[in-house]
This record gives C-alpha cells, structure tokens and sequence, in this order.
C-alpha cells in the first residue's frame, strides 16, 4: 500500500489508479463500519436484541412462512387480546420485506441462510451502504475526493449511528438511515442536474424510506424548506423547478402505496408543508414564465405581490382547514417536539418511552465525539461557498440540531450531517497542510506512517490533487506541516478509539441477555429472560394469555409465542391503561379486570435481587401515571409517594403502594431469600419491611434463576364461592375472621 | 395516455428553431427572440412587433395582450404541443375535482390516483418543456449555440462519467441536457407514474 502510493503522491499515476485506490479505502471502511458492529455476537450470540425487533423478527418470520400477500392482509389475534391487531396495516413493511427479499435471493443462489441470521446481520450490512452512500453524499457537497473518504469512515464507525446498528439490532432504523441518506444524495444530484432521472429516482428510494420508518417526515419537511429557502434566496431556477415537482409528484403517489400511511400525505399537518411548497414552486415558476416575457420592473413587482398575496392565502386556508378538522392535526409526537413539556402533560404513553426523552448535553459528546467540535467549522465551510447543496447542508444542521436535543432518539438523524460537515472541515485542514506543493516528500511519508484507517489514505489521495489544482497557495514550512498533519491524525486516533470503546462497552448489548463480571472478573451471563420466555412456552397451553407491562409484549409474541394483552405497538391507549389500572390496583379491583381480559399468567420483571434497575418498580410511575390519565378516579399519583413526596417500597411506602398488585408481585417471598429482616432491594437500596406481602388472586408459578422474571399464575374462581382472600386465610387456618369484612369482591360472582 | 403524441412530437425535431410559428417575422428576428429573458432593449424592439413598444404604464389588458402575441409569435410548434397537453391536463385535473366536490368523493383511492395522475403528468410535462426550450442562449448567435451544445455534451458527458461534479452548471442556469436525455427522463417519470397510480386506483 505504501508502495503505491508512494508511487502515486510523485503524481506519475493515472486516473484509473486513484479510483482503484478509493475504491479499496471505500471497501476497507465498508468491512471496517460491518465489523465494528459485530461486538454483540462475538461476545454472546447471534441473537435479537432488545424489543422491537423482536415483533420485526416475527413478522420476518411470518413473511417468509405465509408469503407477501398473507403478510399484506395480516390479522394478528395473538397481540392485544380481546382486539387483535391489524398487523399487515399498521406496521412498516420496508424491513421484513428487504430481507425476505434477501432471503429469497439467497436461496435462489442456493445459499440457504437462516432467516434470523439475515435478520441478525442486516443492519451491519446495511451499514456498510450507508457509509458508501454517505461518500456520493460528501462527494457532491466537496470538490475535494478526501472529505467524501471521511465522510464515509465517521459514518461507518460513530457511535451516533452504531447505537441502532449493532449486529441483532433489526430495527426499522437499521434500513432507514441508509435511505435517509441516500435519498438526500439522489435530491441533491438533481436539484445540480435539473433531470427528471434523478428526481425520479430520489422520489422511488423517498417512497422506499417511506415503507420503511416513520421518520421519513424529516425528509417530507426537509426537501421543501430547502427548495423554499432557494426560492427565498431569489434561486429559483428551472434545475429546481424539475427536480421538486418531480420529487414531490413521485414522490407523494410512492408514500401513499404504503397502507399505513395511507392517505396521510394529504391529510395530515405533517405533510402540508411539501404541498405549499409545491403550489408556491408552480406560481414561482408561472411568474418567471411571464416575466421572461415582458419588459418592465412595475409588471415585476406586482407579479410578484400578487405571488405573495397568494402564498398568504394559501397559508390561511390551510390553517382554516386546519381548525375546521378535514386536515388531520399534528400528530402527538410532532407537538413534542415544539413543546418539551406537551407529551409529559398529555401523552404519558409518549413521554414514558425512554428514547423520547430529551438529550443530554454529555450524550452528545458520547456519541459523536470530535465530530461535534468539527462540525460547526464545517457548517462555516458550506457559508463560505454557499452553493445549492451547500444550504441544503445548512438546514439540516440546524433542524436536526434542534431536533436531536429535543429527542435522545433523533441524534440518528443527526450524525449523517454531523459527518458531512465534519468531514468537509477536516479536509479542508489536510487540504491545506499536506498539500506537496514543494517536493516535501519527507513530511508526508512521516504523516503517512502515523496515520491509520481510511484518513492517511484518503489525505494522501486528496493531496496531490489539490497540488495540480493551485500549486501557488498553501503552506511551505514542513514543520508546521508535520505538526498539523500529526495532531490531526492523533485526534482521529483517538476517536476511532472511542468509537470502538463505545460499541463495545455502551452499545453491544443484546439487553435479552445480561453480563456483569464476577469479583473474580470471569463473565457472567444472565439469561433470565430467554429461561422464562422458554418456560412460559413449554408449560402453558398455546394460547394462555399472557399479561405484562407493554415492554415485555414483542419479547413474549416473539421468543415465548404466546397471546399478549399488550405490547410495544402501543395504539391502543386505554388497553395499555387497563393493564396499568390493573397492576396499580389493589387485589380485589385487579381480578375482576384480569377476569374479563381472560388473562392466565402475568408476567412481572424485577431487579430487586441482582440490581438490575430497569425493571417494573421502576416504570411502575408510568403505568400509574398512564392508568391516572383514563382513571383520575381510581389510580392517583399522588397515592403511590409518601407525604414528604418520596417514592419508597421499605416500611415508609404508602399504603396503596403495598397494596398494588404489582408490588405484591415484585416482593412476593422475597423475604424468604434472606434471614429474617434482612432482605434488602438492590436497585433501590432500601430494606423492605419485615413481613413481606400476601398473595391471594395470583399464585407462583415460576421465578427465574436471578428473579429477574416472576411468572404468577391467575387462580380460578373459587369452588365453594369464597372470594380469595378469604380462602386463603382458612388455608392457613385463620378460619373465618377476616371473611367478615367481606370487602368488595363477592360482586364478582354476578358475572 | 393522450401524452404520447405531444410527446413524441417533442423528441422528433432537434432544434426548436427550425421551424417558424408565424411567417411574418423573419428567420433571424426569432431565433434571437426565443426566450428574451432580459429586458434588452433590441431584442424587445424586435420581437414586439405586432404590439408594440409596451411602456411600463400600459394597462393590465395590454400587458396581456401583449404577453399572448409574443407567446404565439416566438413559440415553437412543438412546444404548442406540449402547451396544449399541459392545457388538456390542467382541463382534466379541474374536472376530477369538480367531480369530486359536486358528486362526493367515494372511491376516494381512485379519484386521488386520477388526479395525482394529471398533476404529475402536468408537471412532468412543464419540466420537460423547460429542458427543451431552455437550451438556446439568450440572444443566441450560430456560434454561441454550437459552444452551448459542446458545453451540455460535455456536461452530460460529465454526469455519465464520474458522479459528476459541479462543473455541470453553465452559466447559472439549467445545465445543458439534450432533448433527446431530457426525453428519455420524461418517459422514465411517466412511467413511474403511471405505475404508482395504476396500483394505487384499486
């Protein structure tokens, strides 16, 4: 390699021989981005991780089994109990569909794989494309050929975008990003070509995006605030004419053939901003019709009050459609994003997903590292040669920097541009200090062998042509040279070190299966979760119903095959609040619920022995809060603090606290792992009070080997009509005492 | 499916010069008069012949007027065609909506694909109406003619070769395509269009 380029920085060497060289680096950090994603299986296994990919993973499953039309018409009635779930309608179906494709392909080309390992394995994959389709992105954005080489290795290896990618990971982001980005490049090829190829192309891989993730919003906003910030700019041009109208044409008939979205594009707020936009492109481009005709500013500027005029109205019938309802408001999600405080206040189901949260200033640093103190100077760079594409790159970094501290799950979104930027600022630096204006050759092999991964190669590349173009500008001194060129190819060390220490420590966990160290420092592996998915499969019936917070709901369709009441889909608020009223109830209001859900088992997850702190307890505040929202009634907050607003589960925690039933199951025989007085929560570090909790609706049918997993089975009715607790209490020979209290219950026998 | 024989007619004749909408102004008179984009004063003198001298007072009827004589004067018959089919599918688009507020809209899928089918075709068609009228330089002469089409092949060449880089805009304005590649374009959007619509109708 050194050979070569030695050979090829002397400037003897032809076109054909840098293209070969960047496309070995473009391969190298393709294999690099596959790799670094590989953690997770190396360490464990070739498994699914986490939640949402479990259900991808099954609807996977159910595509290649049942074939595309069945998954098309897909009823689920083994999700959402009693209602079902019209899966084929509401899901995105760009995911399964990609790999069954492949997984076709592959068997075409009698290279029978399993399915699962396509699933395991597609996000690297397709991560490696992103890091391709992010080289076209830098390369049309930078005359430069080395920005486009960095570009591609932040994209392969940032942590930013490795946290949704890793090996198991088979999200719908895992495809998404590689379309977000590609799209972008295809939009901004046309908006320089004016063709309809390419904005034809751009709308077909926008409606691909559209099967595929939800966030395809970002680029139904993106494209039109750029074409109407050009059109603000007074660039308005036939190039942008063609490519929007095309685009949008295309591109809005595309996203309707997904039936999830559906009629969405015409409907929603969402969208109404690309249809402005389009209408005002339309009258722009009438005007500049006329006005190439007539002579004469007066005829000018009342075209154009007149376009005006017409903008303002079109503004206000929207707005009027708006209030009057045929136009669907914003979507809660969309409101959060303006108003931080909405979703905590209106939509709890929103604000209780972890990703929603906003983003912490030290995540952003975690995530993007060096990228994000280069990205700034790189926005500048576009300032400097503000060309189309360049304020292309302006509104995306101000949108999805806004974005990306409203949502921790938005920095996806961010770190593409992140990249491009970054990738432009440091190329300028190489640019400039490793330029062989004069025959320095000593310089460059010592930054050479200093620098590593695609950055040398991709430097050296850049180098030379940068020499041919303007041999008079540039630095001469070879000391500041070296100096410059070494810093910078220490920092880039280091970042790759980062990256890798943050994939593997932060972002290669399956969370399916926990490790923690023993004091010895051996691994160990905590396997709760499949052990107790894998009993509920071999000692229930098929369809036992299965209750748990909606967490758990993919995980249990997916590994254990059986009914949920609820799951991470999440559409139908009330359900998901009656499994919450339920777990936040005391006994006597619980049954009578989980009588009429038909519910056999449920499921609880607690930490409270190996401090695992992601557990029930720990969300219990959302399922109250959420079963509060339909119920103020009956579940209140309030109930579940101390009076000094304390949320305790020791002997200080309130009296509704240790009367629901989620924790009676979470503590049920806690206390007899330990002597007596003794047991002690771990993930709340608090003692527990002294006599643990009594169960009398629910019995225990399975506990997993670090209690991670509680399985309660739900008892029957009682032969001789008793209600339970009663018929607990003479069980353990307290004969009739408490019976004549005769709380609540005995209503249920009327059923 | 109307859009083939405006179409078709577009891609046929090269230049858009070549032939003469009106016989009473000369070769010359046109040819620099194409697309007088620019207030310039000999070209306007020129082309204005019939309505002349539009001062900048005159009335919006004049305005008008003169916009519709310099229309049908200095436009090629091939684009006419492709004016008359955008004119046809602004026609059709306008009929599905009044349908659609008159009768109701109940095959809602099939009425939105209808439409969005016009709307498209519309656009497509604009677009490559642009293409193909916007190749000739303004106050075009022989030779800078000959240097804008050396400019586009080399562009499009560009484009084919090697991702192409910035160099494909020339002089600000549409980068140079040939009818014949802005035809090919046209075809290839129609045809996802259609498509889209074809599966989208129910």
């Amino acid at each position: 390699m050194m050979a070569t380029s030695n050979h090829f920085l002397q400037g003897n060497s032809s076109k054909s021989v840098r293209g070969l060289l960047r496309t070995i680096i473009l391969l190298t950090i393709a294999a690099a981005a596959v790799s670094a994603r590989l953690f997770a299986i190396i360490r464990f296994e070739s498994v699914i991780h986490e939640f949402d990919p479990w259900f991808n993973f099954r609807a996977t499953k159910y595509l290649v089994k049942h074939g595309f039309y069945s998954f098309w018409d897909w009823f689920d009635d083994r999700t959402w109990h009693p209602l079902g779930r019209v899966t084929g309608g509401t899901l995105y179906p760009g995911l399964m569909v990609t790999s069954g494709v492949i997984y076709h392909i592959l068997r075409l080309l009698s290279l029978p794989v399993d399915i699962r390992n396509i699933c395991v394995l597609l996000a690297p994959a397709f991560s490696g494309l992103t890091a391709l389709a992010m080289y076209l992105l830098t390369s049309e954005m930078s005359a430069s050929p080395s920005a486009g080489l960095l570009a591609a290795a932040f994209m392969g290896i940032a942590p930013g975008y490795i946290s949704r990618s890793v090996a198991g990971s088979y999200d719908n982001e895992a495809i998404a990003i590689f379309l977000l980005v590609f799209t972008f490049f295809l939009w901004i090829k046309a908006i320089k070509n004016g063709s309809i190829l390419w904005g034809a192309l751009a709308a077909l891989f926008y409606g691909y995006m559209v099967s595929a993730w939800g966030g395809y919003v970002f680029i139904t906003n993106l494209i039109p605030l750029h074409v109407f910030t050009l059109i603000c700019m007074g660039r308005f041009s036939s190039r942008l004419y063609i490519s929007y109208t095309t685009w949008f044409a295309l591109g809005t008939l595309a996203s309707m053939q997904v039936p999830f979205v559906g009629f969405l594009p015409i409907r929603s707020s969402d969208h109404m901003s690309a249809l402005g936009t389009f209408g005002l492109v339309q009258l722009v481009a009438f005007a500049e019709f006329l006005r190439s005709r007539v002579p004469g500013k007066q005829f000018q500027t009342l075209l154009f009050g007149a376009v005006l005029a017409l903008f303002v109205v079109a503004c206000l019938g929207l707005v009027l459609l708006s209030i009057t309802g045929i136009i669907a408001p914003w979507s809660g999600r969309f409101y959060s994003l303006f108003d931080t405080e909405y979703a905590k206040i209106h939509i709890p189901i929103i604000a209780s997903v972890s990703e929603h949260q906003p983003t912490a200033w030290p995540a952003f640093f975690f995530d993007l590292n060096l990228l994000i103190w280069l990205f700034p100077a790189g926005v500048y760079m576009c300032f400097r040669n503000l060309k189309d594409e360049h304020v292309f790159v302006v509104i995306y970094a101000v949108m999805s920097s806004y974005f990306a501290g409203v949502m921790v799950r938005l920095m996806l979104t961010l770190t593409p541009i992140v990249c491009v930027a970054s990738a432009l600022a440091l190329s300028h630096i190489l640019d400039t200090y490793m330029a062989a204006d004069m025959p320095t050759a000593s310089s460059q092999n010592g930054s050479g062998d200093v620098s590593s991964k695609g950055a040398s190669k991709s430097a050296s590349t850049m180098a030379s042509l940068r020499s041919m173009r303007n041999p008079l500008v540039g630095i001469y001194s070879s000391v500041s040279k070296s100096v410059v060129t070494a810093t910078t190819t220490a920092y880039l060390l280091l970042f790759v070190l980062h990256c890798t220490w943050v994939t593997s420590n932060a972002y290669s966990s399956p969370s399916v299966v926990l490790s923690s160290r023993m004091p010895d420092g051996s691994q160990y592996i905590i396997d709760d979760y499949r052990e107790a998915y894998y009993w509920l499969r071999q000692n229930t019936p098929q369809d036992a119903k299965i209750m748990s917070w909606w967490d758990y709901g993919y995980q249990i369709g997916g590994m254990a095959d059986r009914p949920t009441l609820v799951d991470n889909n999440t559409w139908n608020n009330t359900h998901i609040a009656t499994v919450g009223k339920a777990m936040s109830s005391r006994e006597e209001v619980s049954y009578p619920i989980l009588r009429q859900h038909d519910v056999d088992y449920v499921l609880v997850v607690f930490g409270g022995l190996l401090g695992y702190s992601g557990d029930d307890i720990n969300k219990f505040l959302w399922m109250i809060r959420i079963a509060e929202g339909i119920w103020p009634d009956e579940v209140k907050e309030r109930d579940f603090f101390t009076k000094r607003g304390e949320y305790r589960v020791d002997d200080e925690a309130t009296t509704t606290m240790r009367e629901s039933l989620m924790y009676k199951m979470s503590y049920y025989n806690f206390n007899s792992l330990f002597p007596a007085g003794q047991a002690q929560d771990r993930v709340r570090s608090s003692r527990l009070p002294a006599e643990g909790p009594q169960l009398s609706i629910l019995e225990e049918a399975y506990t997993s080997e670090n209690w991670i997993i509680r399985i309660y089975k739900v008892k029957d009715l009682d032969n001789v009509g008793r209600d339970h607790a009663s018929a607990v209490a003479f069980e353990k020979g307290h004969k009739k005492k408490r019976a004549a209290k005769g709380r609540g219950p005995r209503v249920l026998r009327t059923e | 499916m109307a859009k083939k024989p405006a179409a078709s007619s577009a891609s046929t004749s090269s230049r858009p010069s070549s032939k003469q909408p009106s016989s009473s102004t000369t070769t010359t008179n046109t040819s620099s008069a194409q697309s007088a984009s620019k207030p310039n004063p000999a070209s306007s003198s020129l082309s204005s012949s019939s309505s002349n001298s539009l001062s900048s007072k005159s009335g919006p009827q004049a305005i008008a007027l003169h916009i519709w004589n310099d229309y049908v004067q200095n436009t090629p018959p091939r684009t006419f065609l492709l004016d008359a089919f955008m004119a046809f599918l602004v026609v059709i688009g306008g009929l599905q909506f009044l349908y659609a507020i008159l009768f109701g809209n109940y095959p809602f899928n099939a009425f939105l694909s209808g439409f969005c089918a016009a709307v498209g075709q519309f656009v497509l068609t604009a677009s490559l109406r642009m293409q193909t009228v916007e190749k000739l330089p303004k106050g075009a002469s022989a030779e800078a003619r000959k240097a804008a089409s050396a400019a586009a092949a080399a562009a499009v060449k560009r484009n084919e070769g090697s991702g192409g880089e910035a160099g494909a805009e020339v002089d600000g304005g549409a980068p140079r395509v040939s009818s014949e590649r802005a035809f090919a374009d046209y075809v290839f959007g129609s045809l996802i269009l259609h498509g889209f619509c074809v599966n989208f109708i129910n």
